[in-house]
């Protein structure tokens, strides 16, 4: 087990080391290059070379390699130009890094609260009416595009009806005490429970949103995953045996079904940041998704350096501890 | 314990030569079908392709409304897009007056007499404009498709003929093409064209698939080294080559055609949320639905239908080709023969 | 063990009558007791959208005695695995029709709820899969998936159960069982799998016990192994056991009892020494005139069934078997040839193969 987990933390640093080469040749291709970003139209052949010397993009390639690996393993990613500009581009992941965890988790809450229990029952009761039902609508959930989602929800319940805010993560007359930057758990610390509820009321559609993808693919993987396991050999020694319904699907069904599913929630939480770019940005929630959007229709490199990288770090991460996970759960990888 | 003729063992082995030879059947015709993709025009790929796939499963498919309504839905947009210009009751590119006369700062005119839809925010007929997207559309989704696949089967028959080195070299770069998720990698390759056209966003949308079509096939491939037909083959002394190209690949494309099917439908989402992030074809001339959707965003709160128009047509376009790309991909499961 | 591989690699039609067993089986049908098992004129149809239905069973009918060992034999597709699932009430929920009726101890099966079943199955009839690998969950221990019957019919808490399980682990032959209460399916051998299973269907010491093919799936050395086991556990325990399988061989060394299927029907019934000496059906003859003796003179060829099951013609106008027939007439198909009883033996034949002696 130990060693297993350790080869895969071997083969993690390879695949961030290739990352980095990629980012870095990626952000050297960028049309215009880090001086046309900065300077602009006013760049003078002059300026440009005092600026290239100043940035090292005189030296050759795999100095300038090493020294860009250099900063950010020390996490000098350089101020931001035009998102924030000025502040720190790591300052600013940190920052918005809770509001976009905040997100993520109330997406992912839905996504697997709504997936699997519908994906079971789909299942069990194969071709019924709630089975072709669920099925479309998670077809639906993949059809449509999630920033147009996000923009519909947005459309009906903020702007027509009226029944939840239309942006942002905190309505303007709450005067809320901040903590961790989870705006939900700090009016739970200090006890600002008003605060809290409208932080949560401001999550509701951008959650919604975020989760119709994840939705759709944790409830057919389910479906799909208990469909097969119900043609099993063993859930007829279970049946042969007498026991009863509950005993059935939580340790004989569910307990096999789960091991796919597990994997497609971790790959979904890895992929969540992409649909967050989409939905902060209609939603303009102030996350990392944001920043993002923002930083690519500005051009603001730094920024952007940083929340690469973390996107594929996190991506990375969360895909070690799924097989870590799936080997926990799966006595046939782990015994192995 | 002496075999006996009632043992059932024999037959089997016989029922797998059987199947075997059947999915052989089967993905012979899909191969073809993907030398008709190489060379046929964009508008033909989808007959050629669609006709081949069906026919190998066609006596399950043809009960099955799911892929009926599928099937229905994109033959209709093939259509659409293929006689989009004698169908647009006006030139998508041109203002025309009679809007122009009524488009003010404040006002978009609605619908109104040769213009069912009424005008775009130029002054533009909107339902022509949506009837050319669909040409536009479909060539962005079939272009970013067919170079995903092509990318892939490139890929992933390296790794799966070779195994070794080669396989473990092949797969680390698809698993970190892998490991940025799937819109930001497009994002940033799109990110790359200094002037972004339809061809940057065609290109950064297929780069993400190739990673993705890579893996299914060198799957594929895997299963096809170990399988019995392909033992017999090299047991026989046939060629490496010959091995690889006639025997494996082959056989390996089928779950490739049907996730294609699939791909096609993400690549015209994808193509909207690029254009939605600034990053999509700028020249309108020519619309296509995603660039009218992320065009119309501004728009959204006062002239709601410029963006449930295209959105409109996105979701059903793809909706049409997720309903057929799964019910091939159920109809050609030997699992689901039951 | 010895005993089991000698039974099952002689010939079976060799005269090693043991009388004991004779008497025994008589004493069975002349109405000692009252049969634990009673299955009458059992149907299973499969009805399928689109496709003709289909009828897997078309009337089986026999009886199990308490400690009675009854085979029933046949090739695959014969309807013999899925007499026993309807038995068992294990057939799936849609897409089929069960009738006839199925009594045990007096209950008519087929018309108990599903709870009714789910309180039966387990506790007073147990059954064991062909593929012990695919028939264990591979996900739990194997100490789990025998305390959880021990806990759902016994009420013994986990706790309680463990030793139970321990002790079962060890009576089915398996070595070292406290280590293999925490295995997993993966981590034993097939024979050993075997046995696990069959101590699962054990453990609330059923009093009729089906195995469908329980050694189809396992190496020739451990087939004979498993065998002696069940006989020896069935005889030490006094369960009924109902023999499902293809295996003349299986038949020979352990079923009192042997019923023999074509095409969904009992084609012929008898004691197993008197189905072996003098078999009647030329279906029956054809399966053990294909099977190899060691006391055959040498050079005598094996004698092969000609043909497949798709070469059936429909029960309802004719003898299903006759394409196939050694010795068809014109009758047979014309007509269906009904099951007759005489002398403890049943037929349905309308040309049976002569008696030689």
């Amino acid at each position: 087990m130990l060693r297993f987990i350790v080869r895969r933390l071997v083969q993690m640093v390879g695949v961030l080391v290739v990352l980095s080469l990629l980012l870095f040749l990626w952000l050297r291709s960028l049309p215009g290059g880090t001086v046309s970003a900065i300077l602009g139209e006013r760049a003078t052949p002059q300026s440009r070379a005092a600026m290239e010397a100043q940035f090292g993009l005189d030296q050759p390639i795999w100095v300038q390699y090493g020294k860009f690996v250099g900063r950010v393993l020390q996490g000098d990613f350089g101020p931001s130009t035009s998102v924030l500009p000025g502040t720190d581009a790591l300052t600013i992941f940190f920052q918005r890094l809770p509001a976009t965890i905040e997100l993520s988790f109330f997406a992912m809450l839905i996504a697997i609260a709504l997936g699997i229990p519908l994906g079971y029952f789909a299942a069990r009761r194969r071709a019924s009416l709630l089975d072709n039902a669920s099925v479309i609508f998670s077809l639906v959930g993949i059809a449509i595009p999630v920033f147009f989602l996000a923009f519909l929800l947005k459309y009906v319940f903020a702007i027509k009806l009226g029944w939840l805010p239309v942006s942002g993560r905190q309505s303007g007359d709450v005067d809320a005490t901040r903590v961790t930057g989870f705006f939900v758990i700090d009016g739970l610390i200090t006890r600002e429970f008003d605060a809290s509820w409208d932080a949560l009321k401001h999550l509701v559609l951008p959650s919604i949103a975020l989760a119709s993808i994840p939705f759709a693919v944790i409830f057919r993987i389910t479906r799909a995953s208990v469909l097969d396991v119900l043609d099993e050999d063993y859930i007829r020694t279970a049946e042969s045996k007498g026991l009863t319904n509950r005993v059935i699907r939580g340790r004989h069904i569910l307990r096999n079904a789960m091991l796919p599913v597990t994997t497609t929630i971790g790959l979904q939480i890895g992929a969540l940041l992409a649909g967050a770019v989409l939905t902060e940005r209609v939603f303009s929630f102030g996350g990392l998704g944001e920043a993002l959007a923002l930083s690519f229709e500005r051009r603001d490199y730094p920024v952007l350096q940083v929340l690469i990288l973390a996107a594929a770090a996190i991506y990375v991460l969360v895909n070690l501890l799924v097989d870590i996970m799936y080997a926990v759960i799966d006595p046939r990888v782990r015994t192995r | 314990m002496t075999p006996s003729p009632m043992d059932p063992r024999p037959n089997a082995k016989k029922d797998r030569i059987d199947s075997l030879a059947q999915t052989a059947g089967g993905s012979g015709a899909t191969a073809t079908a993907v030398k008709d993709v190489h060379v046929g025009a964009a508008g033909k790929v989808k007959d050629t392709g669609g006709v081949s796939l069906i026919a190998s499963a066609w006596s399950r498919l043809r009960r099955n409304p799911v892929f009926l309504i599928g099937a229905a839905i994109t033959v209709v947009f093939v259509l659409l897009a293929l006689f989009a210009p004698l169908i647009a009751p006006h030139d998508a590119s041109k203002r025309l007056p009679q809007l122009l006369e009524n488009l003010t700062p404040g006002n978009i005119p609605g619908p109104m007499s040769g213009s069912p839809l009424g005008s775009d925010e130029f002054g533009r007929d909107l339902l022509s404009r949506l009837i050319v997207g669909a040409r536009q559309t479909l060539i962005v989704g079939v272009f970013a498709t067919l170079f995903g696949l092509t990318g892939g089967i490139a890929l992933g028959t390296l790794a799966g003929a070779f195994g070794g080195w080669v396989d473990s070299l092949v797969m680390r770069v698809v698993d970190v093409m892998l490991s940025v998720p799937s819109l930001l990698l497009a994002v940033s390759i799109a990110a790359l064209a200094p002037k972004p056209s339809q061809w940057t966003v065609i290109i950064a949308i297929a780069t993400v698939q190739v990673p993705i079509f890579a893996r299914l096939l060198r799957g594929s491939m895997l299963a096809q080294r170990g399988s019995d037909h392909v033992l017999a083959a090299r047991a026989l002394g046939v060629k490496q080559s010959s091995i690889v190209f006639r025997h494996m690949l082959p056989n390996s494309l089928g779950p490739v055609i049907v996730q294609s099917t699939l791909v096609l439908a993400t690549s015209i989402i994808d193509a909207a949320a690029l254009s939605f992030l600034g990053l999509g074809n700028p020249d309108d001339r020519q619309p296509e639905w995603g660039q009218m959707l992320g065009a119309a965003q501004g728009l959204i709160q006062d002239y709601p239908h410029l963006a449930f128009y295209p959105a409109a047509c996105i979701i059903v376009v793809a909706l049409g080709f997720t309903l057929m790309g799964e019910s091939l991909r159920e109809a050609l499961d030997p699992k689901s023969r039951r | 063990m010895s005993n089991a591989t000698a039974s099952s690699t002689t010939d079976p039609g060799t005269d090693t009558t043991n009388v004991a067993d004779r008497d025994k089986a008589r004493r069975w049908r002349e109405g000692g007791s009252e049969p634990l098992l009673r299955v009458r004129d059992l149907r299973v149809t499969f009805q399928r959208q689109g496709a003709e239905p289909f009828e897997a069973v078309q009337g089986v009918s026999f009886d199990v005695h308490p400690g009675q060992t009854v085979g029933l034999v046949g090739e695959s597709g014969c309807g013999k695995s899925v007499t026993s699932l309807a038995i068992m009430g294990l057939l799936p929920e849609r897409g089929n029709k069960v009738s006839g009726t199925v009594d045990y101890e007096g209950t008519n099966l087929l018309e108990l709820s599903d709870q009714q079943m789910r309180d039966k199955r387990g506790k007073d009839i147990a059954m064991v899969f062909q593929d012990p690998l695919s028939s264990l969950n591979p996900v739990i221990p194997i100490g789990l998936q025998v305390t959880e019957v021990l806990e759902r019919h016994r009420g013994m808490s986990r706790k309680a159960a463990t030793p139970v399980a321990r002790e079962l682990l060890d009576r089915v032959g398996i070595p070292d069982p406290d280590r293999r209460l925490r295995d997993y399916p993966h981590q034993l051998s097939g024979g050993m799998r075997q046995r696990a299973l069959i101590a699962i269907a054990l453990a609330c010491q059923p009093r009729l016990l089906i195995a469908d093919e329980p050694t189809t799936a396992l190496d020739v050395t451990i087939q004979a192994q498993i065998l002696a086991l069940l006989k020896e556990l069935v005889e030490e325990t006094g369960t009924a056991l109902v023999m499902i399988t293809h295996d003349l061989g299986v038949v020979a060394g352990l079923c009192d009892e042997v019923n023999v299927l074509y095409g969904g029907r009992i084609v012929e019934r008898g004691d197993r020494h008197d189905l072996f000496a003098q078999p009647r059906h030329p279906y029956t003859n054809g399966l053990l005139a294909s099977i190899p003796r060691m006391d055959a003179p040498r050079g005598q060829r094996l004698v092969p069934i000609p043909g497949s099951v798709s070469d059936n013609l429909p029960w309802t106008s004719a003898c299903a078997f006759a394409p196939r027939c050694s010795q068809p007439i014109e009758v047979c198909t014309q007509k269906m040839p009904e099951l007759e009883e005489h002398h403890q033996r049943a037929l349905r034949c309308f040309n049976p193969v002569e008696v030689s002696r």
